[in-house]
């Protein structure tokens, strides 16, 4: 017998390890990586106090005068870690949602997660007052995104579970906590509202080490759980009948997938807001770049880590000195992508 | 005649719907076996079940004597492959990541694409004439190459017992006749036992070795085409006048349906 060739493909066999990896997701990955780095060395120079990035990595090399440490290690790397950790959180949980739902237009908000969070948010900010302060707002965000998924999971269960009732059941949920958060909205006074406003606009101004710390530990993780559901994704992705006659156990498997893809976008949105349209729109973009049939969850994860470095650096450039939340950006970015991809897909099923 | 798939008092339904009752089956091994009846008599449900696709409301089906469902998923396919009516490839999956999913069930998360993964799939591509077409997207294959497709996946997959739901709908006759000959080298050369849920008869009577008609969720005979198709069981089963006449070409029977109205020649 001889060796299937597999154009694009590296295969990798290394004792009882093995896969096939495409180059273009390598290429793609690496790429992005640096492309990441860079422009958090970028955006950790930039400021009040501009420090060049050669003595950025200086700083993060262990040298540099006291202020440039305190600036960069204190003040500006919590923010730019919290950047790169809630796109990798945001991209990897669209990646899950969207091969688990078959849906290239689905995201992690029809999972109940923004919604939820957005309430628990706002609740802690208007009831709450002053005590409901950076500390809580995070917690409330995710318990209120756990609990609003786990209604929508078990709503939506009804001898088994099905992509689609999933998808219908979370818009249908997250209609009712939308009227719940613009009802705490309309009954707060002016302080609150423009706080809440700005939370679910998704901001990462201020962000600190106590912000980073659980970000990263929930991380470290759920995104090498992330990348080990790709084997049982790839047969997902199929038709229910198909995957379980591949010997998939359906029902644990969406049900782990569905885990993740909430507590990846739950961590995220609890550290940082709603950044719209990450969850979304780097998967596909990921996809497209990588070529393949479903997003590719690694290739995600740094894509994403790009794009909120990025829209954070470009959020304080814009009008600087003062600056935007990265949500809006991220928006403007996202909106015309999806109306490009609308647009696209139905010339393809029309043509 | 020993099976390794049984059925024993079967009862499946869909919520409230009792689609098959009191159903008793032996697929036996080594052999073709065609199921045969009427739109809705519970064919394709009936070889759910037998995959474990659908979980019996009462009675078992039996693998190797143990009932089913209470066996690992992925112990049961590596041992029972399904392809399921019309199956749909997600957008832009080549040939190649189609067939390599067939060795799912042999695989773990370490474990990704060894030696003998590659060997098996390359030899299903190779075995099913699809090699010049692995890098090809799916959605871009003809009917007949589709359905190829999914049948190297299943034999990719590497199980004795193979149940093809309707494998020919949708396909022209001359596609037809490739897929149920693809069929038969599996049975002939692979030696596996095949179960397909098949509409035409006088195709199923030469492909098959044994029958299997149902009516209503029933088994109303089981055993060679000869044995099967006479016109008694076409009027019972389908409601069909019909004429059975040697097939000139296999000896089979073939089945010659008459208009409702029109007098048998004989």
């Amino acid at each position: 017998m001889s060796a299937l060739p597999l154009p694009g493909r590296v295969v990798l066999r290394i004792g009882p390890v093995s896969g096939a990896v495409p180059v273009r997701a390598i290429v793609v990955g690496a790429v992005a990586l640096a492309a990441a780095l860079t422009l958090a060395v970028l955006s950790l120079g930039r400021g009040e106090f501009p420090i060049p990035p050669s003595a950025v990595l200086d700083v993060l090399g262990g040298e540099g005068t006291r202020a440039q440490r305190h600036i960069l290690l204190q003040l500006r790397l919590p923010r730019v870690l919290c950047a790169l950790l809630v796109g990798a959180a945001l991209a990897m949980s669209g990646a899950l949602t969207q091969t688990f739902a078959r849906n290239p237009l689905a995201s992690p908000d029809v999972l109940g997660v923004t919604g939820g969070a957005a309430a628990g948010a706002v609740a802690a900010i208007v009831l709450g007052g002053v005590s409901g302060g950076m500390v809580g707002v995070p917690v409330a965000a995710l318990i209120g995104a756990t609990i609003s998924a786990t209604l929508i999971y078990l709503l939506a269960y009804k001898r088994g579970m099905n992509g689609f009732r999933l998808v219908l059941v979370g818009l249908g949920v997250g209609e009712v906590l939308g009227g719940l958060t613009s009802w705490l909205l309309v009954r707060a006074d002016l302080v609150d509202v423009s706080r809440a406003t700005i939370w679910l606009t998704g901001s990462l101004a201020g962000r600190e080490w106590n912000n980073v710390r659980p970000l990263a530990l929930a991380l470290v993780v759920l995104a090498p759980l992330a990348v080990a559901a790709a084997t049982a994704l790839r047969v997902l992705q199929f038709g229910d009948d198909t995957a379980r006659a591949l010997g998939l156990r359906l029902q644990t498997a969406q049900l782990a997938v569905v885990a993740v893809a909430v507590a990846l976008a739950a961590v995220a949105v609890s550290a940082a807001g709603p950044v719209e349209f990450v969850a979304f729109l780097v998967p596909q973009v990921a996809l497209r770049l990588c070529g393949g049939s479903r997003p590719p969850v690694i290739v995600s994860a740094i894509l994403g880590a790009l794009l909120v470095v990025g829209a954070d650096l470009a959020a304080r450039l814009v009008i600087a000195p003062r600056e935007l939340p990265v949500g809006l950006l991220t928006a403007m970015i996202g909106a015309p992508y999806l109306l490009w991809l609308l647009l696209g897909r139905t010339r393809r099923t029309t043509a | 005649m020993t099976a390794r798939l049984r059925a024993r008092d079967l009862h499946l339904a869909y919520g409230d719907t009792t689609v098959v009752e009191h159903l008793d089956l032996d697929i036996v091994d080594g052999r073709i076996t065609a199921v045969i009846g009427p739109n809705g008599c519970g064919k394709s449900t009936l070889l759910r079940a037998l995959g474990r696709l659908l979980r019996p409301a009462s009675g078992q089906v039996l693998l190797d004597g143990k009932q089913i469902d209470r066996l690992p998923t992925r112990e049961v396919a590596k041992i029972v492959g399904v392809l399921p009516q019309s199956p749909v490839a997600p957008d832009g999956l080549t040939v190649a990541d189609l067939v390599m999913r067939g060795r799912h069930p042999h695989q773990s998360w370490f474990s990704q694409w060894s030696r003998a993964d590659e060997d098996i799939v390359a030899e299903a591509l190779r075995w099913t004439d699809l090699l010049d077409l692995a890098d090809r997207p799916v959605d871009a294959l003809s009917g007949g190459q589709r359905q190829r497709a999914w049948i190297s996946m299943a034999l990719a997959q590497g199980t004795d017992l193979l149940l093809l739901d309707e494998p020919t709908t949708y396909l022209d006759l001359a596609h037809q006749i490739d897929v149920l000959d693809l069929a038969a080298r599996l049975h002939r050369e692979r030696e596996r036992t095949v179960v397909m849920v098949l509409h035409d008869l006088s195709l199923a009577a030469r492909y098959a070795d044994i029958l299997i008609a149902i009516k209503d969720g029933r088994v109303v005979a089981t055993g060679a085409p000869e044995e099967v198709l006479t016109p008694q069981l076409l009027a019972e089963v389908f409601g069909l006048r019909a004429l059975v006449v040697p097939d000139p070409a296999t000896g089979t029977p073939l089945v010659v349906p008459l208009p409702r109205e029109a007098v048998p020649a004989d």
